[in-house]
């Protein structure tokens, strides 16, 4: 038994745990519900040293009605990357703020609320815009928002550029004295 | 947080009022300037919202979205081979490591093996790619405290690692050399003897930059103090890169957690400990001397002869197993990491891309602005050397 599937036992003591996938002997999943996600997150940053939040974002898995949220932490120590996974429900999609932990986890939010419209409530700035100024239509990263549906209904039809025959164009236009003669 | 009614009214502060500060534009006491988006320090579009009041900055708002592509969301869409030309475009100035992370992440969830010499063109490219990358950030850190010749001189430098590039993969900027199963072709004759006179160019070149940048009085009165790092606030703001190492944390993937072929190398964590801007650039700087010495330690150690791809299976009907994996290496800014999930079809499900300037650009910089002079925040931008693409995505 390797040092992480040793925490993972001692971790399912306290926490439900629901799944636990050790990719390599630096890096592993593990499955933690909603409600203990934070709490978890807490936990291992302050008694097991994943102190680093590497990056945090989502998933979408429209067929099971589910986002899965991934907070990547790493420890420096062991030099291991623990990715921490939990469902929420794409409907009403809310999730606990971690802006208390890390302050750019606030930057994460921000970007998965106007992403994925998950909400983080407490979050600072969650309602700005990040990358989309202006955007009113379904957070675009959402698996079914059709992105050729938005353009065509956004950008078309476009009138386009008349085009002219040139030497038409330049008879009339542009020489239209000469023209006559020629 | 300071009571609005309690506050000196001689502070320079705004009083604060639901969490937020309330700057009374109109009493003439404090400004709003816009830094950006262009700015010739940084690569790509990113713009600081400063308030000001005199000539010191009292509050800074970092905006993004002048670049957003929507390459994550291109790539649910696009065949695994497909992604390739998109993904080096996420980071113009290092796109090798977009590359590498995106190959290494497809190979994982497939279970290809790529040859031993392919590890160390990979390498090789991701070294040169790093040097590339600083002799452009070092033109703009100078240019920003007034010193434009000094990125003549650097830019001029990086033009000829950009011939050996071209030389090599075909592209200046884009190369797309680096392919799921390996790299796209081997070392062209006479390659290495090329590389050992552009390295030499740049050796002297550097020597003249440390003369005339790390030495100048003014670059040293400005630079030192400015933007401070301290080593608690690395783990607190996600601070990778030579940020971390300014600040004395000697932390660096390619010695932590080693990829490719670094624990064949042989090289030393490069650490400061002025944890300002002066800091960060010394280690920058000698993070190119070290890159020198890397890409000459890889040409002498790198197996002369072999295999350098592995032959994939119909890469336009390829199905790459379910899964997920992450995979991070270390480029000039900190972590680069791409995060992948594959659902077992022909598309990918979900790639992640993992970039430094993340954090660096939008925390951290909103706080490290705060007190700094009006004239000092282009170079403190520059200073944590962002690239907003990356943030973006």
């Amino acid at each position: 038994m390797n040092i992480i599937e040793d925490k993972f036992s001692v971790w399912q003591k306290r926490f439900s745990l629901s799944g636990f996938e050790n990719k390599s002997s630096e890096l592993a999943f593990v499955q933690v519900p909603a409600d203990q996600t934070v709490a978890f997150i807490t936990t291992v940053r302050d008694l097991d040293g994943y102190k680093h939040l590497v990056f945090f974002t989502a998933v979408d898995l429209l067929e099971d009605g589910v986002f899965r949220l991934t907070y990547m932490l790493h420890n420096y120590t062991t030099k291991h990357d623990l990715g921490i996974q939990t469902d929420i429900s794409r409907d009403s999609a809310s999730m606990e703020s971690i802006h208390h932990l890390w302050p750019h986890g606030a930057t994460y939010q921000r970007e998965l609320k106007e992403m994925f419209g998950i909400d983080f409530p407490g979050s600072p700035g969650v309602n700005e815009s990040f990358v989309l100024e202006g955007w009113f239509a379904m957070p675009p990263m959402r698996r079914d928002f059709d992105t050729k549906e938005y353009s065509e209904a956004t950008f078309f039809p476009r009138p386009g550029r008349k085009t002219f025959d040139t030497q038409e164009y330049m008879k009339e236009q542009l020489y239209p004295s000469e023209a006559e003669t020629w | 947080m300071v009571d609005a009614k309690k506050q000196d009214p001689r502070s320079k502060f705004p009083p604060v009022e639901g969490g937020k500060s309330r700057y009374n534009l109109t009493s003439g006491k404090y400004m709003k300037i816009w830094q950006g988006p262009q700015h010739p320090g940084i690569t790509g579009n990113m713009s600081l919202e400063l308030t000001v009041c005199g000539d010191e900055v009292v509050d800074c708002k970092t905006h993004v979205g002048y670049l957003h592509r929507g390459f994550e969301k291109l790539m649910e869409r696009r065949k695994y081979i497909q992604c390739f030309p998109l993904v080096c475009r996420i980071c113009v100035p290092e796109p090798d490591f977009n590359e590498y992370l995106f190959a290494e992440c497809v190979e994982e969830l497939a279970g290809i093996q790529i040859p031993e010499r392919a590890k160390w063109l990979r390498a090789l490219t991701l070294e040169m790619a790093r040097l590339t990358s600083f002799l452009m950030w070092i033109g703009g850190q100078a240019g920003s405290f007034g010193m434009g010749t000094i990125g003549q001189w650097t830019v001029t430098m990086r033009d000829y690692m950009l011939d050996l590039f071209e030389e090599l993969s075909g592209g200046r900027i884009y190369h797309m050399y680096i392919i799921p199963g390996g790299v796209r072709a081997d070392l062209p004759e006479g390659y290495e003897g090329r590389v050992e006179s552009t390295l030499k160019q740049i050796e002297k070149v550097l020597k003249d930059v440390e003369l005339a940048l790390m030495h100048n009085y003014v670059f040293k009165k400005r630079a030192k103090g400015l933007g401070i790092i301290t080593p608690d606030m690395v783990d607190e703001y996600g601070i990778t890169g030579p940020n971390a190492r300014g600040s004395g944390v000697k932390r660096d993937i390619r010695k932590d957690n080693p990829y490719l072929i670094y624990d064949q190398l042989d090289f030393e964590i490069v650490t400061e400990t002025g944890s300002d801007a002066y800091a960060r650039t010394w280690v920058r700087m000698k993070e190119m001397y070290q890159s020198i010495d890397l890409i000459r330690q890889m040409m002498k150690k790198m197996p002369k002869e072999g295999p350098f791809f592995q032959k994939l299976p119909n890469v336009l009907h390829w199905k790459v197993p379910a899964g997920q994996t992450y995979h991070k290496s270390e480029c000039t800014r900190g972590e680069y990491g791409f995060y992948m999930v594959s659902d077992g079809t022909e598309l990918p499900r979900r790639v992640y891309v993992r970039g430094p300037s993340y954090t660096h650009a939008v925390t951290l910089m909103e706080r490290l602005a705060v007190n700094t002079n009006i004239a000092d925040t282009a170079g403190l931008m520059v200073s944590l050397h962002t690239y907003p693409p990356e943030i973006e995505r």
